[in-house]
């Protein structure tokens, strides 16, 4: 449902941010784009294990990555970013639209004493 | 206007919604416990829900689909924890494949009209924990917010 479809849209990208390391990556690649090797070097960890980051957050749509001779480009996406930082709000709209409905439903129904 | 008030707590990963209508507790109840009026509010013009199991006691189920633009079905599901007619209601609202949110409705009668609290609180999931504490107080608002100066570019979507 539109309800859940936000949240579930938004499943992958929870699970993309809950680690450190990517979370560190989608801060820096969404201000400047860096290769992989760029982005392994600045961690404590293999550029196997970073490149495996890196693929959990485009899975996610979190960065995208793009070729460049042998290096590999990675560029935060930032609308995404927003969409998930902004879940609280579509959940508000999402209510505020129910209750607006909620309302009208409301107006119609006889009220309690009313002649039918 | 019907919403008289929204509050959203990042950190304790709830959204409070507050809103009041010219009518009777009960009359407010109706629209939950009766599942004929349940379809004409809960999913939006564009996706209209079915419910397909209506069992409004604690343990219960209420099961439906909604119906999107290009036909296709998607479910849906409560189950229900509380239920105190017509004053409240408290379920966990979901479907397969995501962790179910906590929903609390509290429906008070004051003269001449009804107030309804709905509560919503996110699973305590750590990702979410992160991500919502992230995207609100550092790091990624403060990203975004630099690119949207760099861009030129509102806030909007």
């Amino acid at each position: 449902m539109y309800y859940h479809m936000v949240v579930d849209e938004l499943d992958d990208v929870f699970h993309a941010l809950a680690d450190g390391t990517r979370r560190d990556i989608v801060v820096r690649t969404l201000q400047n784009e860096y290769s992989v090797s760029a982005l392994s070097r600045l961690y404590p960890m293999t550029f196997a294990a970073v490149q495996k980051h890196v693929a959990v957050l485009e899975r996610a749509a979190l960065v995208t990555k793009r070729r460049s001779g042998r290096e590999q480009l990675v560029t935060g996406n930032v609308a995404t970013v927003r969409r998930a930082a902004r879940l609280l709000d579509q959940l508000e709209l999402i209510w505020r639209a129910r209750m607006d409905r909620f309302g009208e439903i409301l107006a119609e129904d006889p009220r309690p004493g009313d002649p039918a | 206007m019907t919403v008289t008030g929204v509050h959203k707590d990042p950190r304790a990963r709830t959204m409070t919604l507050t809103a009041e209508f010219a009518a009777t507790a009960a009359g407010v109840w109706q629209l939950w416990a009766d599942p004929r009026r349940l379809e004409r509010w809960w999913g939006p013009p564009t996706h209209p829900a079915t419910v397909v199991e209506h069992d409004l006691r604690p343990g219960g189920a209420v099961s439906y689909f909604v119906t999107g633009p290009d036909g296709a079905r998607s479910p849906g599901w409560w189950r229900v924890l509380a239920v105190s007619p017509p004053y409240g209601l408290e379920f966990e609202l979901g479907d397969p494949g995501i962790p179910p949110l906590l929903v609390r409705v509290r429906i008070e009668e004051h003269p001449g009209r009804a107030r309804m609290v709905v509560v919503t609180t996110f699973p305590s999931a750590d990702a979410m924990d992160q991500l919502i504490v992230m995207g609100f107080e550092q790091g990624l608002t403060a990203a975004v917010g630099q690119i949207d100066e760099v861009l030129g570019a509102g806030p909007g979507r």
